[in-house]
Formats: C-alpha cells, sequence, structure tokens
C-alpha cells in the first residue's frame, strides 16, 4: 500500500528510491525485531531438544567400540582378502589388541557389540582375554584356534572386519528383523530372532484401536455438547476436562484399582451375577485399550467439537424442510461438515497414542508392550544403546511423517487447548 | 428436550438412546476418578467397596513419609522453575511469531511445537545421552530444563491463541502517542495477553509436574518426583497412600480446570467477542 502511494507522487526519482530503500531497511529491521523475539526458544528447543535427538538419530548408526578397541586388529584386517582364514599378521594384531583391552577392562566390551552378529561370541572373546592372561607367545594363530576352531571361521573375521566400519546398518536392520550376512547381503532374519516388525504393527495396531474407540465414544458426545444451550453444555465439558488436566498416572492408577481381579469391577460384575468367577480384565490387551482410550478420549472430543460448534443448526433445518429425513440430512449435510474436526482429533489421538509407554507398562500384559517401551529397556536393561536409538529413530520417522501430515491437513497453528 | 420441536416420535426414541449413549460415555469419563478417591479415605488397605471404615491414615502417611514429602518438594521446585523458562521463552516467541514477517514461521513453529508430538521415550532417551556428555544427568538443572522444553509448546500455542484476536492498533496507537515499544508492551500489550499467558502457564506447570518418563530416565533417587514416587509405588505393590496422593492430584487438577475456566471467560471478555 505505502510503496504505490509513494509511486503515485511526483517526486524525482531519486528521491523515490530513497524512500524505497529506506521503507526495505526498516521493514528488514522490523524483521530482525521479531525474529529476535523469537530466536531465544528456537536456540533452547534446537539446543536441548533437537540436538539430543540429532546425536540419538547418529546413534542409531554410530559404531566404533571395535574401532576404538581394537585398531590394530581393524588396521590389519585391512590387507585380509577374506577368502581364507587370516594370516599371522591379524592374530598377532589381535593379541596385542587383546592384552590392551585386558588391561583396560574392554575385552566384554567388543565381544558383546560381536555378538550381536555372532551368538556365543562375547564367551568366546573373554576366553581369549585369558588365553592372553595366562602369557607366552605365538603364534597366535595356531594358539586361538586350538583353544576354540571358530576362531578359524572366514565369515568370523570377515563380521569383524565390517564391525570395524565407523559407520552400521546393523541396528536399524535390527530393527526391521533384517539381517546382513558377511558377505553383505541382505536378508530376514530367523522367525525366532523377529520380533520387531511385529512390535511395530503392534503398535500401530493398539494405535488404530484407540483411535477408533475414541472417535466412537466421542463423535455423539461432541454433538451432544454441541447442540445443548452454552450453560449445560459447559457443565458437561467439566466432565471431558476434568480428565484431560488430572495426571496421566492418577487415571492408570485409577483402572489399575478398577480393573484388577480383587478390584471394583469385578466386584460389580460378581454382584450382578454377570459371572460366576472374577475375570482377568487387567495386564492384557483389553486393559490397555481400555485405560488409553479413556486417556486419549478428549484429545479426540475437542477439536471435534470445536468444528460442530461452527455449523449453523439452520443446515440440518433446511435439508429436513427440504424433505431429507433425519438420517440423510445428518448423514449428507451435518457429518461432512465435521470432517476436518474428525480428522483433527482422530490424527491427534493417533500420533500420540504411538508413543504411549507408561499406561501399556502398568496395565498391560508382554504382549502389550509398544515401541516406547523396548526403547526403554535396551536404555535401561540392555544397555545396547544402538538398537534403542534405531528403534527410537524410526519410531521417531514415523511420527514425524504424520506430524507433517497433520500439519498439512490440520495446521498446527489452528491447535487448541481447552 | 434434545430433540428438534419437529421430530417424529421415532426421532425421539432415537434421541432418548443418544443421550443414554453420552451418559455412559460421561460416565466412562469421570467413573475411574469419582472411584479413586473415596478409597483413600478407607481405614484398611484394600480397594474394596463398601468402605470398611474412614480414616485419614493415608493422608497422614503421605505428609509425614519423609519419601513422599521430598517428592512433593522436588516436583514443586522442578515446576516452578521448568514454567518459568517455558513461560517466558514460550511467549516471545509467540510475539515475534505474530508479527507475521518472521521467515520460515511455518517450519519455526512446527520445531516449536513438535516436543508436544514426539514420543516421550524419545525425547527422554536422547537428553539421557545428550545430557551426560554434559554432566546434566541427576541434577536439578537437567530435569528443570527437559520440562521446560516439555511445557513451551502450550505457552505458545495458548498465546498465538490470544494474539490471532490481538488489535494491533492499539499498540500503534501507544506508540503514535509517545510511548517507547516496552512501554506499550507493558501498558498495553502484556494486560491483554495475560490471560494467554496465564493459561499457557498452568499448562507448562502441570505438564512438568505430571511428567514421569523423562524423570525416570534424567533424575537420580535425589531429584525423584510425585509422579515418579508414584509410579515406583504402582510398579511395586498398589498402597493406599497412592489413592491419598492421587486424590490430593485430582483436587488440583479440578482447581487448575477453574482456574483455565475463569481466564477464558476473562480473555474473553476483555476482547469483547464471548457471551
Amino acid at each position: 500500500m505505502a510503496v504505490t502511494a509513494l509511486e503515485g507522487d511526483a517526486g524525482p526519482d531519486v528521491d523515490r528510491t530513497s524512500l524505497k530503500t529506506k521503507l526495505r531497511r526498516a521493514e528488514r529491521v522490523n524483521r530482525v525485531r521479531s525474529f529476535s523475539l523469537v530466536a531465544p526458544l528456537l536456540l533452547f528447543v534446537l539446543a536441548v531438544f533437537a540436538l539430543p535427538i540429532g546425536l540419538m538419530l547418529v546413534r542409531s548408526v554410530e559404531n566404533t567400540e571395535v574401532r576404538e578397541t581394537m585398531p590394530r586388529t581393524i588396521a590389519a584386517l585391512d590387507g585380509w582378502d577374506g577368502q581364507a582364514t587370516p594370516g599371522e599378521d591379524v592374530f598377532a594384531a589381535f593379541a596385542e589388541d587383546l592384552v590392551q583391552t585386558q588391561k583396560e577392562r574392554t575385552t566384554a566390551l567388543v565381544g558383546k557389540r560381536i555378538n550381536y552378529e555372532v551368538p556365543g561370541a562375547r564367551s568366546r572373546f573373554l576366553k581369549a582375554g585369558r588365553l592372553i592372561d595366562a602369557g607366552g607367545g605365538g603364534p597366535w594363530g595356531e594358539k586361538f584356534i586350538a583353544s576354540d576352531p571358530e576362531w578359524g571361521s572366514v565369515e568370523f573375521w570377515a563380521i569383524m572386519k565390517r564391525a570395524g566400519n565407523t559407520l552400521t546398518p546393523y541396528y536399524l536392520l535390527t530393527s526391521l528383523d533384517l539381517r546382513q550376512d558377511a558377505e553383505g547381503a541382505i536378508s530376514r532374519n530367523a522367525p525366532d530372532q523377529s520380533i520387531f516388525i511385529d512390535i511395530f504393527i503392534r503398535t500401530i495396531w493398539i494405535s488404530l484401536l484407540v483411535t477408533l474407540a475414541t472417535l466412537v465414544l466421542g463423535y455423539p458426545v461432541a454433538h451432544l455438547l454441541a447442540i445443548l444451550p452454552p450453560a449445560r453444555a459447559n457443565v458437561l465439558m467439566i466432565l471431558v476436562l476434568l480428565p484431560f488436566t488430572t495426571s496421566i498416572l492418577v487415571r492408570t492408577t485409577a483402572w489399575i484399582v478398577l480393573l484388577q481381579s480383587n478390584g471394583v469391577l469385578n466386584d460389580i460384575l460378581l454382584a450382578l451375577n454377570l459371572t460366576t468367577e472374577r475375570v482377568q480384565l487387567i495386564f492384557n490387551r483389553f486393559g490397555t485399550v481400555l485405560a488409553m482410550t479413556h486417556i486419549q478420549l478428549p484429545f479426540t472430543i475437542l477439536p471435534i467439537y470445536s468444528v460442530m460448534k461452527s455449523i449453523p443448526a439452520s443446515h440440518l433445518r433446511a435439508a429436513r424442510s427440504l424433505g431429507a429425513g433425519p438420517l440423510t440430512a445428518f448423514v449428507s449435510v451435518y457429518m461432512p461438515q465435521t470432517l476436518p474436526g474428525v480428522g483433527a482429533g482422530c490424527l491427534l489421538t493417533f500420533i500420540l497414542s504411538l508413543g504411549y509407554y507408561i499406561t501399556p507398562a502398568l496395565v498391560g500384559g508382554p504382549q502389550d508392550q509398544m515401541v516406547s517401551y523396548f526403547v526403554a529397556l535396551y536404555t535401561n536393561r540392555e544397555m545396547n544403546w544402538g538398537q534403542a536409538s534405531a528403534l527410537g529413530a524410526i519410531l521417531l520417522l514415523i511420527t514425524l511423517a504424520l506430524y507433517a501430515l497433520f500439519n498439512r491437513v490440520v495446521g498446527i497453528d489452528k491447535v487448541k487447548l481447552g | 428436550m434434545l430433540a428438534p420441536s419437529y421430530a417424529t416420535p421415532r426421532e425421539k426414541l432415537f434421541y432418548f438412546f443418544f443421550a443414554l449413549f453420552c451418559g455412559v460415555v460421561f460416565l466412562f469419563l469421570i467413573g475411574p476418578i469419582l472411584v479413586i478417591m473415596p478409597l483413600s479415605f478407607s481405614s484398611e488397605p484394600w480397594f474394596t467397596y463398601p468402605l470398611p471404615g474412614l480414616s485419614l491414615r493415608w493422608y497422614i502417611d503421605f505428609f509425614t513419609d519423609e519419601r513422599w514429602r521430598i517428592a512433593l518438594q522436588n516436583s514443586g521446585i522442578v515446576a516452578v522453575f521448568a514454567t518459568l523458562i517455558a513461560t517466558g521463552l514460550g511467549t516471545l516467541a509467540a510475539l515475534g511469531l505474530s508479527r507475521g514477517n518472521v521467515p520460515f514461521a511455518g517450519l519455526i513453529l512446527s520445531i516449536l511445537i513438535s516436543p508436544m508430538i514426539v514420543p516421550v521415550v524419545i525425547v527422554a532417551v536422547a537428553m539421557f545421552f545428550g545430557f551426560a556428555a554434559v554432566g546434566l544427568n541427576n541434577t536439578y538443572l537437567g530435569l528443570i530444563l527437559a520440562h521446560a522444553i516439555l511445557g513451551t509448546p502450550f505457552v505458545v500455542i495458548t498465546v498465538t491463541a490470544t494474539l490471532t484476536g490481538f488489535d494491533r492498533t492499539l499498540t500503534r496507537a501507544a506508540a503514535s502517542l509517545g510511548a517507547s515499544p516496552w512501554t506499550a508492551f507493558r501498558t498495553i500489550t502484556l494486560p491483554l495477553i495475560a490471560p494467554g499467558v496465564t493459561s499457557g502457564a498452568l499448562f507448562a506447570f502441570v505438564t512438568s509436574w505430571d511428567e514421569v518418563v523423562v524423570a525416570l530416565f534424567l533424575a537420580s533417587p535425589d531429584q525423584r518426583t510425585l509422579p515418579r514416587q508414584m509410579f515406583s509405588g504402582i510398579r511395586e505393590q498398589i498402597s493406599p497412600t497412592i489413592t491419598a496422593a492421587a486424590t490430593l492430584l485430582v483436587i488440583f487438577a479440578a482447581l487448575l480446570m477453574l482456574t483455565l475456566e475463569l481466564l477464558r471467560r476473562r480473555s474473553e471478555r476483555l476482547r469483547g467477542t464471548g457471551a
């Protein structure tokens, strides 16, 4: 606006450009000022949130254990052609490295890393360490192979050589139940070791069930809240918002109290003679989906409600007056207009459900644990941080893809709270 | 009463079942929370109705037991500081973004909101590794920073929502009357966006107050928070002290919701929209 007005002026060209420049400069100053308001939080989020997550992603392909602890062996393996058992130079380097790892107590660490790909390797490494401790000299090749013929395996040394690379696809492949053999070909893991695809499918399936349940339960409630007079709707809204602001842990505790075999729900079922013995309601899929549905229900209801609230009641009346039956009017006039809310609510619930950890851990059984549980398990208990990071990376990828979809379909700036 | 006046008897019957269905869903929503509260007043440590007798022993236990007391104190410290950081930075960012001339505003907003979307275990594990490198694990500061991150999206969302209805001519008028940007902000903008800032702060507070996963990874027993104490309690054996803690948290949540509702009304009144 300002620019066109200026151009209409009869002033000389020089003034016009200088005014334009000034205006542009003022706008730039303004932009910088706006950005400087955003910058502190952006930097904070990038440093404390995005950077650690980025490092976690790196960790899912990082592979420094073997290279750092057995540098001589890896260097010696560089010259190995992979056709036959490596020569004495490799074994001598390996023995030298083992002397070092025994001193630094890292033999078990390397053994554990190789053990991921060669079952039994950890104990073989520990045995080799004891062989080194016993003292004596070479030739090491004969000595190692005499202690365990597996030391002569070409396949083992090929995997050892590969484990010396600084990057590995191993953890990501394992997260997808894939393995890479000594030659580098990728194949499916043995069925008894294939657990992760099942876990991802389970996670998605539970999230779908929860999303569907919240939609079926939430859609009518959102409609009721939208058509009631405000005073009564506000009272009923409390019943939606109180659970929303109550701690997830409190609600999960409540479900444990309700569902356990000597809990309240079983008491009611027995008192009503609906069952003759106590039913297992908890530590199974039913309990998990029920508790998660309870927690997610407000997240689905609120976006649907806010869309329904904006649909004029006259639309339905008009449809009816034009001869549509109640069902036709609802399905063909009202429901299509609620779809943006349904999309927003369901997508939000689905995305949030994918990351559930606490609730399944407390009310689910072993078969109901979702990806997050295994990320925590591999971090805390198994100490296999590469695997934890790889599982986390895949879960993050799925979540972010859905988040991008949500952003495109709904728009993150449209999200409201309460 | 729900059915329109022109409804046929069949429709009225339908509306009856519709209302009934909604009633059941409301019961489902509120029931579990209502069931757990009376159990905290039980005189015996088992969870059955009718209650064997009434007592306050679990509340006495909650307030006298050293572990619960420390957990309550830790939760308070961490939540207050996390809220201050989240509210300060979040409000500034929302103000900047709402000026409408920030380059890549959409991308920046997505990044700022993402802590709400990324599964919390990923946040916890990533920070567990990242913070270990700089010695922030097992410190109050680490936990406060992590909780502040989780709280900021709520502040950004609520303040942005308040600012969309904000009349910019007000600050321009202030500036034309000679007010410095800071004076204009303090006397014009801040009072008008205060309800949004406060409800954002409340959401940030409750996020930290309820957070358990990050606390499990980043905090040592010294920094154990209330949810973490509850979590280990549930894991081992649900003692009625947990139901007492839960009841107190429900009351806390109810007060919070009430405050949010009052703030929403105030905000609507200030903007001259709403009823």
